[in-house]
């Protein structure tokens, strides 16, 4: 398990502060409040960028309330409400796998299985013992179509099975960095996994 | 105004009513577990499902739906009940079915719909949902597996107790109403939330597991603990108190009741006085009643008249305060005062120290200037309806005085009197805002008045009311916010110094040979002097107990029948729930009792001739409660420039211990433990 300690305090840095600025400046005196997703985002990207695990802790909820104006209950409702506020701490890489209908069809519990080997975790939620890795299963991701899909971070893998998912989690467990998003099955976008069947060039023409 | 027809019903309520609201007008009720008409619409248990006709083939959440001219809404059709059915299936897939150890059972709304509503068995084979039980605080008892997130607790903390600290965290089945970081609530009103719980799921710690809603006796009564005169439910079994809950009366508390108020009542078991005292040889002993009015017959027949007073305390009933003015006079004493603080100042009018705007007149202020009082401390309720007035907008409210936090804005205008004169002079920003107001209203803190320099403060209020255009005959924006139940009523009757009268700071300092306080134990005791004979004549042994050479012991406010009247000048009365205590007897019958032993026997034998003589002597006991127009310009007697320098302190510094009945209660103190650490070690 990640077992990083719970701040006591919390302030936006000089990279976050110009993003809160912007973010409140969006909408109309007294409706600031409506940045409150915007900026929790911001903070857990800070937490991320600076403490290597992207959650929110209860020093950056209240901070966020503050610069809101806002009872820091309100903040708390909406980020433990919303599943990519993570309001406990995770690992560098956050797992998140679809096992959604399509995804299930497309194979997800080899996934699944391969994330768990990988990584050594035993159970959906946890950290792996070394704070890299944490799985969590999600609902649909709206990438259907390239399924079975893993969200690591930011960024979507797609066309899994169990081979690719192990190679993709060792690479990063020895400290690679992360491959550019998309299929890993090597299909262009969402273009059919057999190739391209339209839009072809023309062949058998007149000329 | 929209006509429509309810069940066959044609009923007219105003354009944007609720058709919930319209089915109530018509006398139909309709099921509920969110809805609560002092709250916001949430619309989230869908209980209250109706058909209306012409609108798509579906129930309809009836609490959320505004009425439209020429509805037709049916409340009891197979659809409704379906959908009713359902909804409550729902509801009880996760709730737990301990209602045999549950304390709401017997008075719970989901217990009582599901006779309607509810299934046989349930088809849920699954397990039920558990959710861990926070800790509140010392008040609120929270079993969240019971909770059907109805969100009435998260809209009452928001909206009227204004310290929004609970929320629903987490979602779907996770969902969990929580203050999130576990902590004890901090409102002053956070037992309305029991009330407010449809369910088990907020009850009341002190009370728990103490007894079933239909083992109680009801008796109505009047809250005493401050000076609203809050209409109360006193439940009582066999000799016991065993809990208040508020009644409803829109022109005083709407539905609710401060905590202090609710909760204090485990202090009417303890440190009574059940028996007569009399000091021996510096010691208190156990006497009979015949030995205590021998003790006091000898020293009042030793004394002489001008040497005799009496200081009525702030939880008296206005027929002990007469029976014991009558009792005086009839001795020859003037010695008379109903304000232990020590205060002086113009009671000659009744405008002069009443709450005038009154409480509900509170929602038609456009202005507020609070000087020298915390509203929230010395009346929540009160300060609940300022929040009101305040969330509906276009009011401003300037404080002068160190109040601390309230539940709305208020723009810190100084903490001493200096900023009265800078109001006076126009020179104070918020000038500007008392001059644009069409209703501004001043409240005073009865604390101000106990200042040595409170006579002029009064006037220097009265004349910023008379400047500011608040006392007209439309509008009197003049208030005194009392903290004492009994001193309207002891003004009401003028239990006053007397021509050549000695007042509370008077007596004191061996200003009477025979002093009898008559429940007043907030006066400062020390200085009352060493040779002078102190009869106490009250329920609990406190301050004064302790001081006496004769302790009469009486009834305290559930125990006997009583007129009160509140800040605002209304007259209420209150019935006796239980028997006094041991010998302990009504007070106004210990003073008739004790005039006939005098030799002065009152002429009164029943309370019935107590309350026609009161009402004959003093007609604002006999009169309905009518608002005092604002004509009258005339200040009341203080020189306003003579304004002391010291910043203005609220009277409480601690919300929860204020009198003898909250300062022998254990909860009041587990609450000064939870809130302020600091304050209950000091008191250790």
């Amino acid at each position: 398990m990640n077992t990083q300690p719970e701040p006591q305090s919390f302030a936006f840095d000089e990279i976050a502060e110009p993003l809160v600025a912007a973010a409140i400046g969006k909408y109309p005196a007294g409706k600031q409040m409506s940045a409150v997703k915007t900026l929790l985002d911001i903070a857990q990207r800070q937490m991320g960028r600076t403490t290597g695990s992207a959650w929110l802790p209860r020093a950056a909820m209240d901070s966020v309330a503050k610069r809101l104006g806002v009872p820091p209950i309100r903040v708390y409702e909406i980020a433990t409400f919303y599943t990519m506020f993570n309001t406990k701490p995770v690992g560098k890489y956050h797992l998140q796998v679809c096992t959604t209908t399509p995804c299930w069809l497309r194979g997800s519990d080899d996934i699944v299985a391969a994330c768990k080997h990988a990584t050594g975790i035993e159970h959906f939620g946890a950290s792996s013992a070394d704070g890299v890795f944490t799985l969590t299963e999600v609902e649909c991701l709206g990438a259907c179509v390239n399924a079975p899909i893993l969200q690591v971070n930011d960024d979507y893998y797609e066309d899994l099975d169990a081979a690719r998912t192990e190679a993709l989690l060792q690479d990063l467990k020895a400290g690679k960095p992360q491959p550019p998003a998309g299929s890993l099955g090597g299909r262009a976008s969402s273009a059919p996994a057999s190739g391209q069947t339209t839009l072809l060039p023309a062949s058998g023409s007149a000329e | 105004m929209a006509k429509l027809t309810i069940d066959g019903i044609e009923v007219e309520v105003p354009n944007g009513s609720s058709v919930i609201q319209a089915a109530e007008a018509a006398g139909i009720e309709i099921p509920r577990f969110c809805y609560h008409e002092r709250l916001s619409v949430a619309g989230n248990c869908r209980m209250c499902l109706v058909e209306i006709e012409k609108m798509p083939p579906k129930p309809v959440a009836s609490c959320g739906m505004p009425v439209a001219d020429g509805m037709v809404v049916h409340t009891d059709t197979e659809m409704v009940r379906k959908g009713r059915r359902g909804v409550m299936e729902f509801l009880l897939i996760n709730h737990p079915l301990d209602c045999p150890i549950c304390d709401q059972g017997g008075e719970c709304d989901l217990q009582d719909e599901a006779v309607s509503y509810g299934r046989d068995a349930s088809r849920y084979a699954e397990q039920k949902r558990a959710v861990s039980q926070p800790d509140w605080g010392p008040l609120v008892k929270t079993t969240m597996t019971r909770c059907i997130h109805c969100t009435r607790c998260v809209r009452f903390t928001t909206e009227v107790a204004g310290v929004a600290e609970i929320g629903g965290t987490y979602r779907g089945e996770n969902t969990q109403i929580s203050t999130y970081v576990e902590k004890a609530l901090s409102s002053e009103l956070s037992g309305n939330i029991i009330d407010l719980c449809p369910v088990g799921a907020l009850t009341s710690k002190p009370y728990a597991f103490t007894a079933r809603p239909w083992e109680l006796r009801k008796t109505d009564s009047v809250d005493v603990l401050d000076a609203l005169g809050t209409n109360i439910r006193v439940d009582a079994r066999g000799a016991e108190v065993l809990r208040i809950l508020p009644r409803l009366n829109d022109e005083v508390n709407e539905e609710w009741l401060g905590d202090k108020s609710r909760f204090a009542v485990d202090g009417l078991k303890r440190r009574r006085l059940d028996r007569p005292w009399l000091r021996e040889n510096g010691k208190l002993r156990a006497a009979s009643w015949e030995e205590a009015f021998a003790a006091i017959a000898s020293r009042i027949k030793a004394a002489a008249p001008e040497k005799i007073g009496a200081i009525a305390g702030d939880l008296c009933d206005a027929e002990s305060m007469l029976a014991l003015k009558e009792c005086l006079t009839a001795l020859g004493s003037a010695n008379l005062d109903c304000r232990q603080d020590g205060a002086v100042f113009d009671a000659s009018r009744r405008a002069f120290y009443l709450f005038n705007t009154t409480i509900a007149g509170i929602e038609e202020a456009d202005a507020l200037l609070i000087i020298g009082g915390n509203p929230r401390h010395e009346a929540p309720v009160l300060n609940a309806r300022i929040r009101k007035r305040w969330l509906a907008g276009g009011f401003a409210a300037g404080l002068v005085g160190e109040a601390g936090e309230l539940t709305y804005p208020v723009e810190r205008l100084g903490a001493g009197p200096e900023a009265l004169r800078a109001l006076a002079d126009g020179t104070h920003p918020f000038a500007e805002v008392l001059k644009a107001a069409q209703r501004p209203m001043i409240i005073l803190g009865a604390a101000a008045l106990a200042r040595p320099d409170g006579a002029a403060l009064h006037a220097a209020a009265w004349k910023l009311a008379a400047q500011y255009n608040a006392l007209r005959a439309d509008w009197h924006g003049f208030n005194v916010l009392h903290h004492a139940a009994a001193r309207v009523g002891g003004l009401d009757l003028g239990f006053l110094p007397g021509a050549g009268g000695k007042s509370t700071t008077a007596m004191l300092n061996g200003g009477v040979d025979v002093l009898w306080l008559l429940g007043a134990d907030e006066l400062d005791i020390k200085a009352i002097g060493a040779n002078t004979f102190v009869i106490y004549q009250g329920h609990h042994g406190d301050a004064g107990a302790a001081r006496a050479d004769v302790i009469l012991p009486g009834a305290a406010y559930t125990e006997k029948h009583g007129t009160y009247v509140n800040t605002e000048g209304r007259v209420q009365q209150g019935f006796a729930a239980v028997l006094p205590p041991g010998d302990a007897r009504e007070d106004w019958t210990i003073i008739r009792a004790l005039s006939a032993y005098l030799g002065h026997a009152l002429p009164y034998d029943t309370l019935e001739q107590l309350r026609t003589h009161l009402a004959a002597s003093y007609p604002v006991f006999g009169q309905p409660f009518a608002r005092l127009a604002g004509n009258d310009a005339t200040a009341p007697a203080g020189d306003g420039a003579a304004l002391a320098a010291a910043p203005l302190k609220p009277v409480y510094a601690n919300y929860y211990q204020t009198d003898v009945i909250s300062r022998a209660s254990p909860t009041m103190a587990a609450c000064v433990a939870a809130h302020s650490p600091a304050q209950a070690e000091a008191a250790e």
